[in-house]
C-alpha cells in the first residue's frame, strides 16, 4: 500500500471524467472489448468455437457423400449443410451467452455493474457486440471450409451467408440473455437450450419445408425467428443476386434479436430482493 | 451535522422474514462510519439500499440529497461487496480499467487506483491467480477508480493480515480526510475502534449510534466487545 494520490481523491480538483447518457456508444464498446478479453484468456472455448462448426459439417458430408441425389434438385447436403451455418451459431451463442450471464449474475459483478453508469442495454449491446463479432470470425472459417473442402453449393455470395450467419449468432446472444434471466442456476440455464433452441430447429424448415407442415404448426413456425434465417439462406443458396425475400428475413431475424435485447433490459431489475 | 446518507423507517424484508425493521440514522459526510453487528443482523441488507440495489418494504433512504439509487448517484457512490466481485478471468489492469470506462475515467487512474491498493506488482496477473486477500483489494480498486463521493465497503479487511488491516484503514481515513464519506461494515468488534462513528445492528435494529468513546462509556469498559454485549444486556434487561 502506497501513499494516497491526492489529486485523484480531492474534491476540490476539476472532475476528468466523462458523463454519458442513458446510452453509451462507449460504455457499449467498453463492454463488448471486456467481454472478448474474457474470451482470449480461454483458449479451448475459441478453438472450440473456430473449429467445431465445421467439424459438424464435415461429418453431415461423410453422412451423405455416398448416397444418389435426385436429378434437377440440389444434393440432401446442400441444403442441409447451408441450414445448419445459420442454426450452429444460433446454439452455440446462445448457450455461450446464458453461461456468461449467469457466471456475471453469480460472481456478484452484475450488481456491481448496475450500481456502476453502465445502462442496462449498453451492457446487453455489449455482450451482443462481442459475440456477435466472435460469430462472425466463426462463420468466415465455417463458410470457407464449407465451400472448399465440402464442395457446399452455393449459388449467392459466401458473404451474405456470413452476413446471415452473424445475425443468427446475434440472434442467439439476444435469446441467450433474455433466458437467463430466468435462470438462478447453471442447471436452470443450460436446460433452456432445449427449451428455446429446439423448437425453432424443428419447425424452421430443416426437416420438412414450412409449406408441408400442418396449418397450426406452420402458424408457429411463422412466428419463429429462425425459420426466417432459415428461408433466407435457402434464397442465398438457390439464387445468385441477393432477392427481396432475403433481406426481408434478414431484417426480421434483426428485428427479433433487437426485440429480446429490449425485452432482456426491461427484465434486468437494478432492485432485488 | 452534515450528513451524507439519512436514512428513515426503512423496513426490508426478504421473503417472508423482516430483515430491517424500522431504522433511522444519519452518516456524516467525510467520515468513516462502521457498522457492526453479527453475521445475519442485516448488515449487507443495509448497504445494498444505500447503494440503491435492495427492494425496500417502506422508509426512505436519502444519498447525498437524493433517493438512493438514481441515476446521478451511479457516479457519486462506490460499492465493494463482501466476496470480491470482479472478473477472475481478467488481469487486475483489465478489471481496473474496465471499471474506470464505466465512471468516465481514463487509464491513468486506474493505475492510480491499482497502486493506491499496492497491487501495482500484480497488476498484469489474471484475479483467479490471485490470494483473496489480493483479489479483494482488486475488487476495491475498482471502486476507488471512479473516485466515488459515498464509498460502500461490506467486509473489506475480512481474512486479511494484520499489517495489510491496518494499512488500508489507514487508507480510509485518508480518504475521509480528502472528503470522501465511507461506510464499513465489519463483524469483527477490534475494528470498531478504528471508526469515527458507530452503528451497531443486531437483528436487524438500531442497538446504537455512537462513537467509539461513548460506546466505552455506556457499556462500562474499555474492550469494545464488552461493552457491546452490556449495551445489549441492559436493553434485554429493560425489554424484560
Amino acid at each position: 500500500m502506497t501513499a494516497p494520490t491526492t489529486n485523484r481523491t480531492a474534491r476540490t480538483s476539476a472532475p476528468t471524467r466523462t458523463r454519458t447518457p442513458h446510452l453509451s456508444p462507449r460504455l457499449t464498446a467498453a463492454t463488448a472489448a471486456r467481454v472478448l478479453r474474457q474470451l482470449r484468456h480461454d483458449h479451448r472455448t475459441i478453438a472450440m468455437m473456430l473449429v467445431l462448426p465445421s467439424l459438424l459439417l464435415g461429418l453431415l458430408y461423410l453422412l451423405w457423400k455416398d448416397l444418389p441425389t435426385f436429378p434437377g434438385q440440389p444434393g440432401i447436403f446442400d441444403r442441409v449443410g447451408l441450414t445448419m451455418l445459420g442454426i450452429l451459431p444460433f446454439v452455440v451463442m446462445f448457450l455461450v451467452t446464458s453461461i456468461a450471464m449467469l457466471r456475471e449474475r453469480t460472481s456478484g459483478t452484475l450488481e456491481r455493474l448496475l450500481t456502476t453508469p453502465l445502462a442496462r442495454l449498453d451492457l446487453l449491446l455489449g455482450y451482443g457486440a462481442a459475440f456477435g463479432l466472435a460469430a462472425a470470425v466463426q462463420a468466415l472459417v465455417t463458410v470457407t471450409i464449407a465451400t472448399t473442402v465440402y464442395d457446399l453449393d452455393v449459388k449467392g455470395s459466401i458473404w451474405l451467408v456470413v452476413l446471415i450467419a452473424v445475425v443468427d449468432a446475434v440472434l442467439g446472444v439476444a435469446l441467450g440473455l433474455l433466458a437467463s434471466a430466468f435462470a438462478r442456476t447453471e442447471f436452470q440455464a443450460v436446460q433452456f437450450m432445449p427449451v428455446v433452441v429446439l423448437p425453432q430447429v424443428f419447425l424452421c424448415g430443416l426437416l420438412v419445408p414450412v409449406d408441408q407442415m400442418a396449418g397450426w404448426l406452420q402458424a408457429i413456425s411463422n412466428v419463429l425467428p429462425l425459420t426466417y434465417a432459415v428461408e433466407a439462406l435457402q434464397e442465398v443458396g438457390s439464387s445468385a443476386a441477393a432477392t427481396g425475400t432475403m433481406w426481408l428475413d434478414v431484417g426480421v431475424v434483426a428485428g427479433a434479436a433487437l426485440l429480446a435485447l429490449a425485452l432482456a433490459a426491461a427484465t434486468l431489475r437494478r432492485r432485488t430482493n | 451535522m452534515d450528513s451524507a446518507v439519512t436514512v428513515t423507517d426503512l423496513v426490508v424484508d426478504r421473503g417472508h422474514r423482516r430483515v430491517l425493521q424500522g431504522l433511522n440514522f444519519a452518516v456524516g459526510a467525510r467520515s468513516v462510519t462502521g457498522l457492526l453487528g453479527p453475521s445475519g443482523s442485516g448488515k449487507t441488507t443495509l448497504m445494498r439500499a444505500i447503494v440503491g440495489v435492495q427492494q425496500v418494504r417502506s422508509g426512505e433512504v436519502t444519498v447525498l440529497g437524493e433517493p438512493a439509487g438514481s441515476p446521478d448517484l451511479r457516479y457519486r457512490v462506490g460499492y465493494v461487496t463482501q466476496s470480491p466481485s470482479v472478473y477472475g478471468d481478467l488481469s487486475v489492469r483489465d478489471n481496473v480499467r474496465y471499471f474506470a470506462a464505466l465512471y468516465g475515467m481514463s487509464s491513468r487512474e486506474a493505475d492510480a487506483a491499482i497502486s493506491d491498493v499496492g497491487l501495482t506488482d500484480a497488476a498484469d496477473q489474471v484475479v483467479n491467480d490471485l490470494s483473496g486477500g489480493q483479489r479483494g483489494r482488486a475488487s476495491l480498486a475498482c471502486a476507488l477508480v471512479g473516485s466515488p463521493e459515498v464509498l460502500v465497503l461490506d467486509e473489506p479487511t475480512v481474512g486479511l493480515d494484520p499489517v495489510l488491516r491496518v494499512e488500508l484503514w489507514g487508507r480510509f481515513h485518508a480518504l475521509a480526510d480528502a472528503g470522501t464519506t465511507l461506510i464499513v461494515s465489519s463483524h469483527v468488534m477490534d475494528e470498531a475502534g478504528r471508526c469515527d462513528r458507530l452503528l451497531l445492528l443486531r437483528d436487524g435494529e438500531l442497538l446504537a449510534d455512537s462513537t467509539p468513546a461513548q460506546l466505552r462509556t455506556d457499556g462500562r469498559s474499555d474492550d469494545l466487545e464488552e461493552a457491546f454485549l452490556n449495551v445489549v444486556r441492559a436493553r434485554e434487561g429493560m425489554a424484560a
